[in-house]
C-alpha cells in the first residue's frame, strides 16, 4: 500500500465509487453517462465496472442513480483522514451557483396547472376531469390556478363541465379545423397556448388521443414527458414528482423533470378519482383566437367509426363490477358462470390477457398493462393467478376478490378476500347466494 | 420509396422478476427480445417491399449487443439494418432518443431513396411511453399517424396514405401526405418467421454502425445530457396482503355465504 502521505495541509479524500451488489437495475447507463473521466464501463448485463485508476471521487455517478447501487468506497487510512476532519470541524462554506440561480429565474416564469380537455365530436373523454381531481391537488400544493385547456369546434359547453369539476380557469380555442382531432392543428394551438401562458404542469390522458399529441407537443417545446402516472405530486422545490410503473409494473419509479418547464405528464383513465362534480360552479373563460389555416392542415379526418354501433361491444372501464377470468376458466364456454355472476351484480365480465390470447375473450375485455386500467368497486378475479402485468390494471379497485386453486397465486396478494378452492364451485355458489338474498328481500 | 422500421430491443419484461428478500430486480438470464409490437412495424415494412418493391431499411438505438436485434430483421429480408450505438447516445429518456433516430432517419432520406414511410411499434414493453414516435415525426415535421390497426391504401406515386386508427372505443379513418410516420398496434398483420435461407444469408450481411461521429448531434441534446426527465427514485409497490377467507375445496357454499356477509356489512353489493 503506498497512499500517498497526506502533506501539511491535509486534503479531504474523495474516495472512489464502488457498486453494490445485487443493486443495480440496468437503467440505461446513466451513470456511465454522467461520469466526466470514463471511468465507467458497462458490462453484458448493462452493469457498470467502475475503474478505480480512472475515478475522481466526483459522486456523479451515486447521484444519477436511481436504484441507489453505487456508494462511495474509502480506504481505512481515508476514513481515519475523514474522521479527523469531522472532529476539526472546519465549516464548508455554500457556494453561491450562478447556474443554479439563472436556472430557477427560467423556471419562475411558468406558473399554473393545466389539464386538456379531450373530446371527441363535442364529448368529453371522462379522462379529463379524472385529472382535473388530481390536477387541483397540485395547484392547490403549488399555489397556483388549475386550467383547462378546451379545443375543438363549438366546445364551449365543455368550458363549464371543466369549471364543475374543479377548473378555475378554461383556455379555449373554438373553431372548424379543430373539429376533428388532427396532430398538427392541436400542436399548434397547444404550442401557441403555451409559448404565451407559460404553465408549469401540464397534464393529458393516457389515451390514443392524449399521447399522439402529447409526445408532440413535448418534443416542440423541448420539455420533459412522463407517460402513464398512477401518482403525481409537488415536492419541495415546486417540482412535480411523477410516480409510474417500471419495467412491465415490477417497480415503481419517480420521475423528474425539473429543469425544463412546462413539466408534461400522461395519466391512464381510471387510475385517479373522479372529483366531486359541483354543477353552476363558474370559472373565467379566456378565448383565444388562434386558428391555424384549413389549407395547411394535409391531414384529413375521412370517417369515425363507433365500436359501440356493435353489439357485442362492452365498455369494462366504466363497469362498477367486473367478474373476471383467467386461464383457470379452462375453455370459452366456462365464462358463462363468470357472466351469471356478473348479471346479478349489475356488472361485465373481464378477462386476463391468458384468456384473450387463448381466444376465449375479445381484446376489449382485457384488464391489466396492454389491457386496460379498471376501477370498479368490486373486481372478482376467477382462476387468474395474477401476474404483474394484470395486477397492474386492477390493483386500484376499491376491493379485489380472488377465487383460485392455488395459494401461492400472487393475486392473492393483492386481495381483500381470498378464496383458495374450485372455482367452478366456489362463483356458482356465490351466485346462488347472491339469488337467495334477492327474494328474500323482495318477500 | 424507402420505408424505415424503428425497432428496440427490451428485455422479456414478462419475466422480470423481484427478489422478494432484497426487493431488487432479478435480472439474470432475462432474454432480450425485439419489443413485441416493433415485430409489426416491421412486417407491414416487408410487406410493402412485397407488394410494391419499396426499400426496407431497419434502424435501432442501443448498446453494441443490440446488433443481434437488427440480425433478425436483416433475416426477415430488410435491405439494410443500422444500429445507433455509441455512449453519448446512452440514458437517454424519449426526447432525446427522438432526436437520435430521427437524425438517422434525416441521413437515410439524403443518402438513399426517399423515405416515405417511417414504421414505429405503437409502444415498448419496457419503457411503455409510445413518446418516441411521435418524437420522430414532430422532429422530421412528417404526418403523424398512430394506432393504426389497417393501411387502407397507399399512394406510392401520389404519395398519401389512408389507415385506419385504433382508438377508444372508435376508429379513425384518415388520409395524410407522405412522408408519414405510423405506429402500429398488434392488429395490423401476423409476423411472419425467418426462412432458413434468409437467416443463412444475414448471419454474413452487414449491420451497419453509426456513432456520433457518423450523426454529429449536439452532446448537449442527446444521451443523458439531452434528456430532461429523470429518474429520481425506485421502489417495490405497496400491495395491501389479502385476507384468506373459509374453505373453498371443503366448503364452497359456506365460503360464498361468509364471503357475502362480509359485503353485506360493508355495503357492497347491490341489493
Amino acid at each position: 500500500m503506498t497512499e500517498p502521505q497526506p502533506q501539511p495541509k491535509v486534503k479531504k479524500p474523495r474516495g472512489k465509487a464502488r457498486l453494490l451488489e445485487g443493486k443495480c437495475i440496468a437503467c440505461g447507463a446513466r451513470c456511465q453517462s454522467v461520469c466526466p473521466v470514463n471511468a465507467i464501463e458497462m458490462n453484458d448485463a448493462g452493469e457498470p465496472v467502475v475503474i478505480p485508476e480512472k475515478c475522481i471521487g466526483c459522486v456523479k455517478c451515486i447521484k444519477i442513480c436511481p436504484a441507489s447501487a453505487l456508494e462511495m468506497f474509502f480506504t481505512p487510512e481515508e476514513l481515519k483522514i475523514l474522521e479527523q476532519l469531522a472532529a476539526a470541524a472546519t465549516p464548508v462554506e455554500e457556494e453561491v451557483d450562478e447556474e443554479a440561480a439563472a436556472l430557477a429565474k427560467k423556471l419562475a416564469a411558468y406558473r399554473g396547472v393545466w389539464v386538456f380537455v379531450e373530446q371527441t365530436e363535442g364529448e368529453p373523454a371522462k379522462v379529463s376531469w379524472e385529472l382535473l381531481g388530481v390536477g387541483a391537488q397540485l395547484a392547490a400544493s403549488l399555489g397556483v390556478e388549475l386550467c383547462a385547456l378546451v379545443i375543438g369546434e363549438k366546445v364551449e359547453h365543455l368550458c363549464a363541465e371543466a369549471f364543475a369539476h374543479g377548473a378555475s380557469k378554461a383556455y379555449l380555442v373554438d373553431a372548424p379545423v379543430y373539429r376533428n382531432y388532427r396532430t398538427e392543428a392541436y400542436l399548434e394551438a397547444c404550442c401557441h397556448l403555451i409559448a404565451k401562458h407559460k404553465p408549469e404542469v401540464i397534464l393529458m390522458g393516457a389515451t390514443g388521443m392524449g399521447r399522439d399529441l402529447a409526445g408532440a407537443v413535448a418534443t416542440r417545446v423541448a420539455t420533459g414527458l412522463t407517460a402513464d402516472c398512477t401518482g403525481l405530486g409537488i415536492d419541495d422545490k415546486r417540482n412535480l414528482m411523477q410516480t409510474r410503473p417500471a419495467f412491465g409494473g415490477n417497480i415503481m419509479a419517480t420521475i423528474m423533470c425539473d429543469k425544463f418547464r412546462p413539466q408534461m405528464a400522461t395519466v391512464r383513465p381510471n387510475v385517479m378519482p373522479m372529483p366531486e362534480c359541483r354543477e353552476g360552479a363558474t370559472g373565467t373563460i379566456i378565448r383565444e383566437d388562434f386558428v391555424v389555416p384549413e389549407e395547411n392542415i394535409l391531414t384529413k379526418v375521412i370517417e369515425i367509426i363507433h365500436d359501440t354501433k356493435n353489439k357485442s361491444h362492452v365498455d369494462i372501464t366504466g363497469a362498477e363490477f367486473i367478474v373476471s377470468g383467467g386461464r383457470g376458466m379452462m375453455a370459452p364456454e366456462n365464462f358463462a358462470i363468470l357472466k351469471e355472476l356478473a348479471e346479478e351484480l349489475g356488472g361485465v365480465v373481464g378477462a386476463s390477457r391468458s384468456a384473450v390470447d387463448a381466444g376465449w375473450m375479445p381484446v376489449d375485455r382485457q384488464v391489466g398493462q396492454t389491457g386496460k386500467t379498471v376501477r370498479p368497486k368490486i373486481y372478482i378475479a376467477c382462476g387468474i393467478s395474477g401476474a404483474i402485468q394484470h395486477l397492474v390494471g386492477m390493483q386500484d379497485s376499491d376491493m379485489v376478490i380472488a377465487i383460485n386453486r392455488d395459494r401461492q397465486a400472487p393475486i392473492f396478494e393483492v386481495a381483500t378476500y381470498g378464496i383458495v378452492g374450485d372455482l367452478f364451485q366456489v362463483v356458482p355458489a356465490i351466485t346462488k347466494r347472491i339469488r337467495e338474498l334477492k327474494q328474500q328481500r323482495t318477500h | 420509396m424507402l420505408v424505415v422500421a424503428c425497432i428496440k430491443q427490451v428485455p422479456d419484461t414478462t419475466q422480470v422478476q423481484i427478489d422478494p428478500v432484497t426487493n431488487t430486480l432479478v435480472r439474470e438470464g432475462i432474454p432480450f427480445i425485439v419489443n413485441p409490437y416493433d415485430t409489426h412495424a416491421l412486417e407491414e415494412a416487408l410487406r410493402l417491399k412485397d407488394r410494391f418493391g419499396c426499400k426496407v431499411a431497419a434502424i435501432s438505438m442501443g448498446p453494441p449487443n443490440a446488433e443481434a436485434t437488427l440480425r433478425k430483421a436483416l433475416a426477415l429480408g430488410v435491405d439494410m439494418a443500422i444500429l445507433l450505438s455509441d455512449r453519448v447516445f446512452g440514458g437517454a429518456d424519449t426526447l432525446a432518443t427522438s432526436n437520435v433516430l430521427s437524425a438517422a432517419i434525416r441521413k437515410l432520406h439524403t443518402e438513399a431513396d426517399e423515405v416515405g414511410l417511417v414504421l414505429c411499434g405503437k409502444q415498448t414493453i419496457d419503457g411503455d411511453t409510445a413518446q418516441v414516435g411521435p418524437g420522430i415525426a414532430t422532429r422530421l415535421a412528417y404526418h403523424q399517424l398512430t394506432l393504426v390497426d389497417r393501411i387502407d391504401n397507399l399512394d406510392v406515386g401520389g404519395k398519401r396514405i389512408r389507415v385506419s386508427r385504433k382508438l377508444e372505443g372508435r376508429h379513425e379513418i384518415v388520409e395524410a401526405p407522405l412522408p408519414a410516420m405510423l405506429t402500429v398496434v398488434r392488429e395490423l398483420n401476423r409476423p411472419r418467421y425467418p426462412r432458413v435461407p434468409m437467416r443463412l444469408a444475414a448471419a454474413d450481411a452487414q449491420v451497419e454502425v453509426w456513432n456520433n461521429q457518423v450523426l454529429k448531434l449536439d452532446e448537449q441534446a442527446i444521451g443523458l445530457k439531452g434528456s430532461p426527465t429523470w429518474v429520481s427514485k425506485i421502489f417495490s409497490p405497496e400491495r395491501a396482503k389479502g385476507e384468506i377467507i373459509g374453505d373453498g375445496y371443503g366448503d364452497p357454499e359456506g365460503t360464498a355465504a361468509l364471503l357475502i356477509d362480509k359485503l353485506l356489512a360493508k355495503d357492497m353489493l347491490p341489493l
